[in-house]
This record gives C-alpha cells, structure tokens and sequence, in this order.
C-alpha cells in the first residue's frame, strides 16, 4: 500500500517535471528563442521579483477567492436545482429546455451583460464565474438523481420515507458520485473562466498579471503567470478529491 | 412519484378466525390485476389473482419466472397500484398494518453502512440512536454480520449484502413480511440457518409472511400453504395446505416421508407452468 502510494505520488509529478525538463534541455541548447521560451530555471527570479515588488502572493489570493467565490454561488444552487429537477418531472420540463440552451452559450460572451447588470466590481466577477458553471452542475446532479436505481427509492417508501426523508436519504446521498463529477468539471470551468474576465477587465489578479505582461512583452512574468495557473488548477482539483473522500467514504476502496 | 397506495379498501376475509392478541396482519386480494404499457403493446403480468392470506398465516409463492411474482408482492406492499381488482391489508386489532419487503436483487443502500442499512427504518420511524443500535446489533448478530457492522456494502459479498436487507425489514417488526427470493443469492449453508432463523422469529412474533421462492424444497420446509401460480398472465393456479407439524426443523421435515410425496405433487404442477412459460416465450414476445 505504501509502495502503492509513493509510486503514484512519482507518477503524478513525472509528467509536469518532464515536460519542464525537455524545455530546459531545448532552451540551454540554443534551440529556443530566449526571448519568447527562457529556460524555465531562469524564471526563479522572475518569480522572486514578483512575489517582493508586484504582490504576486495578493494576485494569487485574489483570483482563488473570485474562483471559490462565484464556484459556490453557482453550485449550492446548482445542486438543489438539479435535485429538484431530477425529482419532480414537472420541475424538469420547466427548466430543461432554459438548461440546455443556456448552457451552450460560451460564458464569456455574457461578460458584457453581467458588466451592465452587476457593474464592474468585484460583484460581477463572481456572478459570471457562477452562471457559467450553475447549468453545468444542474445537469450533472439531475443526472446523478435519475440514474439512481428505482429500487432504492421503494425501499424508503416501503419503510415509510416522507418525501422530505427520500430527497435526504436516497435522492441526495445517491447523487453525490454524479455531482462531484459535475463540481470537478465546474471547478476546471471557474479558473478559465476568472483567467478570461480578468483579461479584459484591469485590476488585480492571476489574468490580469498574464495579460498585462504580454501587453509589456514581460515574458518571463506572463509565464510565471501561466505556471501558477496551472497550478493553482491542480491544488484547486486535489482539494476537491480530498472533500470527494470525505463526503463518499462507501467509494473508498475501488 | 405515488403516494404508497392501496387498492379500495375491502372487508375482513370470511371466516378468518384468530386468537386475540395475535399481531399478524391479513392479506385478501380480490380480481387483481396489473398491465404494464409498454412500447410493444400491453403487458399482462398478472390476473385475476384472488388471495387470502390469514393472519400469522406463513404463505409460500412458487411459478415460473416472469408470472408476476414480483408484482403481485409489490401490489399488497402498496408501493404499486392494481389496474383493477383491490388489495387490503388488515390488522385483527383494527390497527394500521405495517409491512416491510425483502426486495429481489440488490437493494441494500450503497451509502450506508450495514449498520446504518438494517437501522434505516427505525430511524424513519423516529426510534432514538441508542435503542435503535441496539435493535441493528441485536439483528446483525441474527443474520451473522456482528463483525461487519460497519463495513460499507461494498465491502462485503453478495450473499451478506442479503442478509443485510433481510435485517433492514425485520429492524421495523413488521405485522406483515413480505419476502421476494430473499435467500436466493445465500450459500446453501447460510440458507438453512436463516431458514431456521425466520421459522424461531415467526414462530415467536406471529407475523404473517408471505414468501416468494423459486425452490419447492424451501416453501415446503417454511409454509403452511403453497400457492402455485400459473405463467403469464399470473394466477394462483392451486394452493396446496403443507402438513408437516409445527414448530418444524428442518431436518425433521426433510426426512418425513410426505416430504417426497408433496415434492412429487408440487414439481408436477409447477413443471407444467414452467414449459407453459418457455412455450410462450419461444413463440416470440407476447
Ligand atoms: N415496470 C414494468 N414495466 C413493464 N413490464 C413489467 C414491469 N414490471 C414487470 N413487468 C412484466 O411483468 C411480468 C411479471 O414480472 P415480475 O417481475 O412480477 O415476474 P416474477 O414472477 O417476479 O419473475 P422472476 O421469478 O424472474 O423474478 C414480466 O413479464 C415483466 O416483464
Ligand atoms: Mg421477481
């Protein structure tokens, strides 16, 4: 089990460190543009640099509160919808076809709408990160409720489950699996989503550092601010596993 | 989703007589029926099924697969309605009949442990955490999961994974068990032990049962009556009294001399049922 543990722990960073390796490699071999591709162990600085002179731990902290903040907006709604939804067939009929119409139209693209309804604060920026990810997690969760097998629901009723009761103890715990999958892709969703807005809307934060790097032809920050990025994408989803294992222990041992 | 609803009520059956105090429910079923639509036309899975079950009655239903077994448990559960005909379920005392149903397959809840599975419907029922952990343990000591108590489901095998829902329907003290193949998946070692269990527990609780099985030998060995049903559409084709004397062991039964005798009988009527059934689907659905 530990040999187990300490294998895929190797694996899962050899990937990341591979690829940073052979962009080492190309980089000292004169084979890049030092201009465009510096070698990532020339970035160290930069990162130092940032960190001291430009807040970069602020901008950090910032875009993962925008991420966690819109994320839960979008998805405690999100999921009692979808339950609902699952549910009750009228409910679903209801909001079905706004559900998959919405959920179609890229995100980003309602930017501006939410700018006029919500202003250009901080506000807004929380609201577009939970509409593009509300439809998302409705629809796994609804999912999750309707392929729950039709026995488990006569059991409760047989031993004399309100409706109440069969929500909290069948519809919920048996949809759990299908709405983590919908939370992790709603997770990956929210950081593309909050890199974008803060493209196009100056202030603080990881996007806003990435484009205005480009803009100055800093290279060395932009892709500091790339790298963080990702990285902030991979502690973000691990956090979710570790929540995913806690609230779904009977997966445990797959 | 239904209500768990039950056909139009109906009176007593006649001449069900019972000692006072006696806690088992009756069971009387009147021209019931149930179709099913489905994409392909009708279904008719059971018909005209006229039952009467007395209270602390043990019932055993045998037939070929796809009669209607199921259903017609389901039906009297009141977690389905008839199409038409009626269902009643009545406590001698006057009092609201409860039922539990031991469902066929797998119906123990993946997310929980077998613990908090045979304590589900007590807690339903508002029983406080002490009281109802100790009426699960009292249980898992019965079906012989003590050690498992809080493994998850998937953690343990098929034929434990039964037991557990076995448990989870006797937990609610039921006045009437209602049990679809519950010891199909068993070993056979397991299933003569929890046959003997469920003969001490009707025995001392004067439940009324009624136990759908696909195996001659266990309806003769547990029932009073076994009712034969014919394939589909479903009825109850004949219903054969069991003579062996109460209260019964096992070994005592197999080796009566009736015992080969009623098998003989039983087997003659259920084989032709069973071709009939082949027959029918052989020539094509419907
Ligand atoms: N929900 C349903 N929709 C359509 N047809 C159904 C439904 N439930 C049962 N049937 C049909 O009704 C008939 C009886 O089914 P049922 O499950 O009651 O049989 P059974 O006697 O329990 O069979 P088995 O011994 O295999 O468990 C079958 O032909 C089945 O296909
Ligand atoms: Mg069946």
């Amino acid at each position: 089990m530990r040999r187990r543990r300490a294998i895929e722990l190797a694996l899962t960073i050899a990937a990341p460190l591979l690829i940073l390796g052979i962009w080492e490699a190309l980089a000292r071999a004169g084979r890049l543009d030092p201009i465009f591709w510096p070698a990532p162990s020339t970035l160290g600085e930069t990162v130092t640099r940032l960190v001291r002179e430009d807040d970069l731990l602020g901008d950090i902290r910032i875009s993962l509160l925008r991420i966690l903040g819109g994320f839960l907006l979008g998805a405690v709604p999100g999921v009692a919808l979808g339950l609902a939804m699952g549910l009750f067939w009228p409910v679903r009929v209801f909001f079905m076809p706004l559900a998959a119409a919405i959920y179609a139209v890229p995100k980003i693209a309602v930017l501006p709408l939410v700018i006029i309804a919500f202003g250009i604060g901080e506000l807004s920026k929380l609201v577009i990160v939970a509409i593009s990810i509300f439809f998302l997690v409705v629809l796994n969760t609804m999912g999750g409720v309707l392929a729950i097998d039709p026995m488990y629901r006569d059991v409760a009723r047989n031993l004399g489950a309100s409706r109440f009761e069969l929500f909290l103890t069948v519809a919920l715990p048996g949809a759990l699996p299908a709405i983590f999958t919908g939370l992790r892709l709603a997770l990956g969703f929210a950081l593309i989503v909050i890199v974008g807005t803060e493209f196009l809307s100056p202030g603080r934060g990881i996007g806003y550092l990435i484009w205005e790097s480009y803009q100055t032809l800093q290279i060395k920050a932009m892709l500091v601010g790339l790298i963080v990025t990702g990285l902030m994408g991979w502690a973000l989803t691990l956090l979710l596993d570790v929540i995913e294992r806690v609230a779904i222990p009977w997966r445990g041992a797959e | 989703m239904a209500e768990a609803a039950i056909g139009q009520r109906i009176t007593s059956p006649a001449g069900a007589t019972v000692a006072a105090g006696q806690r088992g429910a009756s069971v009387v079923t009147r021209g019931l029926e149930r179709r099913f639509e489905t994409p392909t036309g009708p279904v008719e899975a059971i018909h005209d099924v006229d039952l009467t079950v007395a209270p602390g009655e043990f019932c055993a239903i045998v037939g070929p697969s796809g009669c209607g077994k199921s259903t017609l448990l389901r039906l009297v559960a009141g977690l389905d309605r008839p199409t038409s005909g009626a269902v009643a379920v009545e406590r001698v005392d006057g009092g609201r009949p409860t039922n539990a149903l031991v469902f066929q397959g797998r119906s123990v809840f993946p997310w929980l442990t077998v613990r908090q599975n045979v304590a589900y419907g007590l807690k339903l029922r508002g029983v406080r955490r002490a009281r109802r952990g100790k009426a699960a343990d009292e249980l898992l000591r019965t079906v012989g999961l003590t050690s498992f108590a809080r493994a998850y489901p998937h953690q343990i095998s098929e034929g434990m994974r039964q037991r557990v829902a076995i448990a989870r329907a006797l937990a609610v003290d039921p006045d009437l068990l209602l049990m679809d193949e519950p010891f199909g998946a068993l070993d056979e070692q397991t299933r003569f032990l929890l046959q003997e269990e469920l003969l001490r527990i009707w025995e001392t609780t004067g439940k009324t049962v009624l136990f759908v099985t696909h195996s001659i030998d266990e309806a003769m060995i547990l029932a009073d009556r076994i009712l034969v049903m014919s394939a589909q559409p479903g009825t109850i084709r004949a219903a054969l009294e069991v003579p062996f004397a109460r209260p019964r062991s096992l070994t005592a039964v197999r080796s009566d001399p009736a015992f080969a005798e009623m098998f003989t009988t039983t087997w003659a009527m259920l084989r032709e049922e069973v071709t009939a059934a082949r027959q029918m689907r052989e020539a094509g659905p419907r």
